[in-house]
């Protein structure tokens, strides 16, 4: 049987692709990028046999693959987990047309915020949705669990969450591989109106929804993956959710004497959880986000048993849980820590050397001297990092494409001129709406798009916006003469501070496009073309 | 056999090749793996940090538990440093001395590396010297690794063979280069272990 290492995002793309998916869509989001990489990478996409792309958003991402589902065919979306809040309106409309191939969107949560803005917990949307949630409890699990999750999802007729953690996504662990499935065929839903959310029509289908719990109950509890380990200690009962099992057993190698239960599937199957709760003096619960099925044990009243974890102080409230604390939850000792030493000094992420968004602050900030601190607004993307020290460019950001539209609130309200900074492919993913929004109204700001040709952050992935910018600012509206392409480096420094400065007196809507290649991808792009010579060469050589 | 190892250093300059060498031995030698990492924010010159852990028996936690690890090889100086409360009683720190310095409020190098000499059970070699004799000081990296093999208990040829298949698309020279850098820093280490 096959075996490799990988990462927790990969052994998802494996499951999936080993599941016979034909279909994958994905915006990139740290933790969850590696999946669509994965599969960009893999022979069944790179032969024509599976579709995966890159996309606009979450939302058209996941509308992508609720058309491949429509025509019979197994898909996947991925996304992290605040790019499930711009996906949320099909995501909250799919449960209730049910899918023809089976459907899986996998979200990455992020507790602790390593590279996210919060942590919100993806499993409050699950259960919102009322779909089934998968929830591995290691990187196996998540491989395992793709054949079943397509399998579920085409015989419940429901799309299928999946929903992991940092830790588990960008961990690697050696992956054993199952059988391969074949594709679906093509073939369209048998009810021609399923897809139809007319009122109506709706109306039925949700109805069909609500009537699906309990089925979806049921296999939570019959499927395998909520495991009942008995214990005879019962003074305390153990209930876990994902990869905290793995924090708990960590803390007990030669085995533990509390009786646990395993969810790694949602909704909570009762009758496991009636079992622990009933056989045991209290209960601790450790979940790998927020306290979701804490709050559903404690009920309004909180009147039963006495039930330890984030909500009673037994563990933090917020962040990620690790082997430490879950010690001292359970009233272990935990080794002596020996401080860090003092001389050891943080070192924040900052913009690489030779950025091109180095230079386009350094223009910004000096014209923005003249008009005072607090008037940029920026986004989501590596030119976030100019928040920090010695550039201190920005003065917000909130989610994606909010620079401009912020920008525009506070011009409304007379804060004049008004800066929005943000990046090519954040700009397709969510600015676009809100520039026709400022050219409709008129308003006074200026928007700086850093066209860098690429996704940055996330590790370089193809943007949409490439090559497209002049021609979608101008036809949302933006005059032609206020779109202005700039170099950003060094030679060019003074001509652009002079086009910034005169962009920012014009009182209507500016487009400012510094342009250059990011650093990244340019030095990979040569490396990879060196290394193909070489390569070449040293064939030639040989034959 | 169990190890738990914590790799320390800066954004480029190779953690994860020294994580992905040990985890590929590691599986091949039917070993159980877990090796955790931080990507996206952390890779822009920030400090990046992985957690191997390797054992016979099934690995449970992702994440080493603080003041666990068997061993810290720092591919820089003040970043081993960094994650020295995650380090057991005895445990070894093993560390290259060429500060990588991208800050300006980077601490006098002389501090730092007093409180590497202070440890009672450490390794510090110039690796970025090392690597550059050898052909590259690409491969510092793999010189740190070779120094942590010593403490780390898998079979050299295990680790060659990973260095083979990670390094292969570049080049065989790339390959044995790192071969060699491999050996140069299991040298070091030995010198130190049998002093």
């Amino acid at each position: 049987m096959q075996k490799a290492v990988l990462l927790g995002d990969e052994a998802i793309a494996q499951g999936a692709l080993d599941a016979g998916v034909s279909a994958v869509y994905a915006y990139p989001g740290t933790p969850s990028t590696e999946i669509n990489e994965y599969v960009l990478r893999s022979k069944e996409h790179r032969n024509g046999d599976v579709v995966a792309t890159w996309t606009t958003n979450e939302k058209t991402s996941m509308e992508m693959a609720i058309g491949a589902s429509y025509v019979g065919k197994r898909a996947l979306v991925t996304m992290k987990h605040v790019g499930l809040n711009v996906a949320a309106d099909p995501f909250m409309n799919v449960p209730i047309t049910g899918v023809n191939g089976g459907l899986v969107i996998v979200v990455a949560d992020d507790p602790s915020m390593h590279s996210s803005q919060n942590e919100q917990d993806s499993r409050y949307y699950g259960l919102f949705a009322q779909i089934p949630i998968l929830e591995p409890v290691n990187q196996q699990m998540a491989y395992d669990m793709m054949p079943y999750a397509y399998e579920m999802s085409e015989r419940l007729n429901a799309p299928v969450m999946m929903r992991i953690t940092t830790r588990l996504a960008h961990s690697r662990a050696g992956i054993t591989f199952g059988k391969k499935t074949k594709q679906n065929e093509l073939s369209l839903p048998k009810n021609r109106k399923q897809f139809i959310l007319l009122p109506s029509i709706a109306r039925v289908q949700y109805k069909d929804l609500l009537n699906n719990w309990p089925n979806l109950i049921n296999e939570s509890e019959t499927a395998g993956y909520n495991k009942y380990f008995e214990g005879k200690d019962k003074s305390k009962g153990i209930i876990t959710t994902g990869i905290a099992y793995n924090y708990l057993m960590e803390n007990y190698p030669e085995g533990i004497d509390f009786p646990i239960l395993q969810i790694a599937q949602y909704p909570l199957p009762k009758k496991m959880i009636q079992k622990i709760y009933d056989e045991c003096g209290s209960i601790t619960v450790f979940e790998e986000g927020a306290p979701v099925l804490e709050e559903g044990l404690r009920g309004v009243l909180n009147n039963g048993k006495t039930i330890n974890g984030r909500l009673d102080g037994t563990l933090p409230r917020d962040g990620e849980l690790n082997p430490n604390l879950v010690a001292i939850a359970m009233g272990l000792s935990v080794p002596e820590i020996s401080a860090t030493p003092e001389v050891v000094t943080a070192r924040p992420p900052a913009l690489c050397a030779g950025c091109p968004h180095t230079d386009s602050y350094t223009a910004l900030n000096m014209v923005m001297e003249a008009h005072g601190d607090g008037r940029v607004f920026s986004d989501i993307g590596c030119y976030t990092l100019a928040a920090l020290a010695p550039l201190e460019s920005i003065n917000t950001t909130v989610d994606m494409g909010a620079s401009i539209t912020m920008a525009k609130g506070a011009a409304d309200m007379g804060l004049i001129p008004s800066v929005a900074v943000i990046g090519d492919s954040t700009f397709t993913h969510s600015g676009m709406t809100g520039l026709l929004d400022a050219v409709n109204s008129k308003s006074s700001i200026t928007v700086m798009i850093l066209d860098n040709f690429t996704t940055g952050m996330t590790g370089g992935q193809h943007s949409q916006a490439t090559g497209k910018l002049e021609a979608i600012c101008e036809g949302l509206g933006v005059e032609k003469e206020h779109i202005r392409v700039l170099n950003p480096i060094k030679k060019y420094h003074d001509d652009n501070t002079k086009i910034m400065k005169a962009e920012l007196a014009y009182m209507g809507v500016s487009v400012i496009i510094p342009r250059r290649e990011c650093v990244i991808t340019l030095n990979a792009r040569l490396r990879a073309a060196k290394n193909k010579r070489k390569l070449e060469k040293a064939n030639k050589e040989n034959n | 056999m169990k190890r738990d190892i914590v790799l320390g250093g800066v954004g480029g300059q190779g953690i994860l090749t020294i994580a992905a060498t040990i985890g590929t031995a590691a599986v091949n030698n039917n070993l159980y793996l877990k090796q955790s990492e931080i990507h996206g924010m952390s890779q822009r010159g920030g400090d990046v940090m992985s957690n191997i852990r390797i054992s016979s028996n099934e690995v449970f936690s992702d994440l080493i538990p603080e003041g666990k690890a068997d061993l810290i090889i720092g591919v820089e100086p003040m970043e081993a440093l960094r994650h020295f409360k995650m380090l057991k009683p005895g445990g070894w720190l093993i560390t290259n001395q060429k500060p990588f310095i991208n800050i300006k409020n980077y601490p006098e190098l002389d501090d730092v590396l007093a409180q590497v000499d202070a440890l009672e059970n450490h390794i510090m070699i110039d690796a970025d010297s090392i690597a550059k004799d050898l052909g590259s000081v690409k491969a510092a990296n793999i010189v740190m690794l070779g120094a942590g093999i010593p403490f780390i208990g898998l079979d050299v040829k295990m680790l060659e063979d990973a260095l083979g298949v990670l390094f292969g698309r570049k080049g065989q020279d790339v390959v044995d280069l790192n071969i060699k850098a491999l050996h140069a820093g299991i040298e070091e280490a030995n010198k130190v272990i049998n002093k």
